[in-house]
């Protein structure tokens, strides 16, 4: 009884008690979640439109943050440093393009994703070829990010806001914003919208494969180089970066894999789910470090009852 | 192998090259680089006719639409043969998006409307190689309204949720959108109510006289399609079997035995088969 009271309510109880620490909790969680939603978004797009699983956008976030480093380390200023990355990035979108989507037309989507593990192959190769395999620091300071921490006091308690967060929500808040904006507005957005749809009928009305190849794994790129900056901030730039990517396959796995707006509720979702089951429930019952799992554990129970995951589209089929 | 050579050498005879639009000179499609589909087809469509290719399924008609709009190349097919002017241009190497720019454009069979998308930003998806701004590209919208008041009405709605009917003018509305000279209809009638056929039909040939667009489109209604044509092709197993105005075709003995299901001796039975194959040699 006593147990089962420990694990059922009193968690909650202390929720009640201590609401500032609440907040603590609920921030921090929805800080990673922001950024799980940010690489679940890359993912998401780059499937709508081509039906490939990108297995190499963990490994763009890891190129991506290394080449902003690596270029500030050689001396280009950091204001230089961020468009000639995103240069870099676009170069890489029109190469995969044009080496390993075009050649694959056609070809079964198992063979396209086979071909982007060979880029993430490719892409850890070359990245410690070019940078070396050691870890760097990003370079916080010189790209204007604030490094100081905010404190509230709301219920006369006490809850530390650290600015570099609060850059990385707003960042990607605004991110996710100009893209919604870009698919749902704009000629070309409408273009990857319809490409996800009917890849043929795209075709026949004269949408190019290639170009929006280009922009989408450009779009990813960008994302690649945003995500990277702000977890390079928290944890250091290294190969160990690429880990984040797959957390969002969860992401992916509950809102599916074609809706935009899933890998956002998806993202938050268990961003703060995780952060509040490893406070409340992991550290007192489990030893604690169970985000690392969590988020797998509720996408198995979310695809055993819903395959197409929460938020995914619904398959529209008349009789 | 020879695909070049055959392609300098014009095989039909040059029909008065101004007013054809769109001739395919003795095309070979292969499949995945084993399967012949085509064995030869050549085709003219004049400018502004509208030219119906008609057969039963699988004598080629869609593979002969795909080879001319180019989308082959998706489904791994590939012209090895013959060659292919749009405007006395040779377009066989052309990717589908330059040969919509230059006023080509396909309604593929099964209608294909962007499910998830709503009617109008489907008929938007059309305009995708316009450039001309877009002042332009509302008023056409508009002109398509015209021509099919219902989409109007549905405009709002997710493509994958409208009628056949409407998912069929949804595709050939967003073919318009592309401000296209020549569209190549396949199979327009599929699934569709008989009375929707003539609408969708009756638009066609309004559109060919009032936007001067031309057709070509293939069909397996042999009846709705000659009435609206002008000019027929007739197919069987990846060849051209007889062509001919289509006023003569419906008159046709042949035509109207094997395809209009009007036989000089009334219906047919399985023992005229062996007498079909004959014909059918004759014919080719």
């Amino acid at each position: 009884m006593e147990t089962l009271y420990n694990i059922l309510i009193d968690p909650f109880v202390q929720m009640y008690e201590a609401p500032d620490f609440l907040m603590q909790v609920l921030w921090e969680g929805l800080v990673s979640g922001v950024l799980y939603a940010l690489i679940a978004l890359g993912f998401v797009l780059i499937f709508k439109s081509s039906r490939i699983f990108n297995f190499a956008q963990g490994i763009m976030v890891v190129f991506a943050a290394l080449t902003l480093v690596g270029l500030h380390e050689n001396g280009v200023p950091a204001w230089l440093a961020v468009p000639l990355t995103l240069g870099v990035m676009y170069v890489l979108a029109v190469g995969i393009e044009r080496v390993v989507l075009r050649p694959l037309v056609g070809q079964p989507d198992i063979i396209l994703f086979m071909a982007t593990i060979g880029v993430t192959l490719f892409l850890i190769g070359f990245g410690e070829f070019v940078f070396g395999g050691e870890n760097k620091v990003m370079i916080t300071e010189a790209l204007g990010i604030p490094t100081g921490a905010l404190e509230f006091n709301p219920f006369g308690g006490f809850v530390l806001i650290e600015e570099k967060d609060l850059t990385a929500v707003v960042m990607a808040v605004l991110l996710v914003f100009a893209l919604i904006t870009f698919l749902n507005y704009s000629s070309m957005g409408r273009a990857i919208r319809a490409l996800g749809d009917d890849h043929q009928a795209a075709l026949s009305v004269g949408i190019s494969l290639s170009t929006i190849w280009v922009i989408v794994w450009f779009i990813a790129g960008v994302i690649a180089l945003a995500t990277g900056i702000v977890w390079g901030a928290r944890a250091g730039v290294s190969f160990a970066l690429e880990v984040i990517a797959y957390k969002a396959l969860p992401v992916l796995m509950l809102g599916g894999l074609e809706s935009v707006s899933g890998a956002i509720v998806g993202g938050l979702a268990i961003g703060i789910l995780e952060k509040l089951f490893e406070i409340y429930w992991g550290q007192p019952f489990l030893g604690g470090n169970t985000e690392t799992w969590f988020a797998f554990i509720l996408a198995l129970i979310v695809l055993l009852f819903r395959p197409q995951g929460l938020f995914g589209e619904r398959i529209i089929e008349r009789v | 192998m020879t695909a070049t050579a055959q392609a300098r050498a014009p095989q039909k005879d040059a029909k008065d090259a101004a007013e054809t639009i769109l001739s395919v000179n003795n095309i070979e499609v292969i499949y995945d680089h084993v399967v012949l589909v085509l064995k030869g087809v050549s085709l003219t469509v004049p400018k502004g006719g509208i030219v119906a290719l008609l057969g039963a399924n699988g004598a080629g008609k869609t593979t002969t639409l795909k080879a001319i709009s180019n989308l082959l190349q998706a489904e791994r097919g590939e012209v090895t043969k013959g060659s292919i002017e749009f405007h006395g241009e040779q377009v066989q190497a052309l990717s589908p998006n330059a040969l919509v720019r230059r006023g080509c454009i396909q309604v593929m069979e099964g209608r294909h409307c962007f499910g998830h998308l709503s009617i109008e930003d489907n008929l938007l998806t059309g305009a995708y190689t316009r450039r001309d701004g877009y002042t332009e590209v509302r008023r056409d919208l508009e002109m398509v309204y015209e021509y099919f008041p219902r989409l109007r009405e549905r405009r709002t709605s997710q493509a994958g949720y409208t009628s056949g009917g409407e998912q069929q003018m949804c595709a050939v509305g967003r073919a318009l959108m592309s401000r296209p000279e020549m569209i190549l209809l396949d199979e327009p009638s599929m699934g569709l109510a008989p009375q929707l056929v003539e609408e969708i039909f009756e638009i066609v040939q309004k559109l060919n006289k009032h936007e001067g667009v031309s057709f070509l489109l293939a069909e397996q209604n042999t009846n709705v399609a000659l009435k609206y044509a002008t000019y027929g092709y007739i197919m069987e197993a990846g060849r051209i079997v007889l062509d001919g105005d289509a006023a003569a075709l419906r008159e046709n003995e042949d035509v109207k035995e094997f395809y209009l299901g009007v036989g000089s001796e009334g219906r047919k039975s399985f023992r005229d088969v062996k007498h079909y194959k004959r014909r059918k040699r004759w014919l080719a």
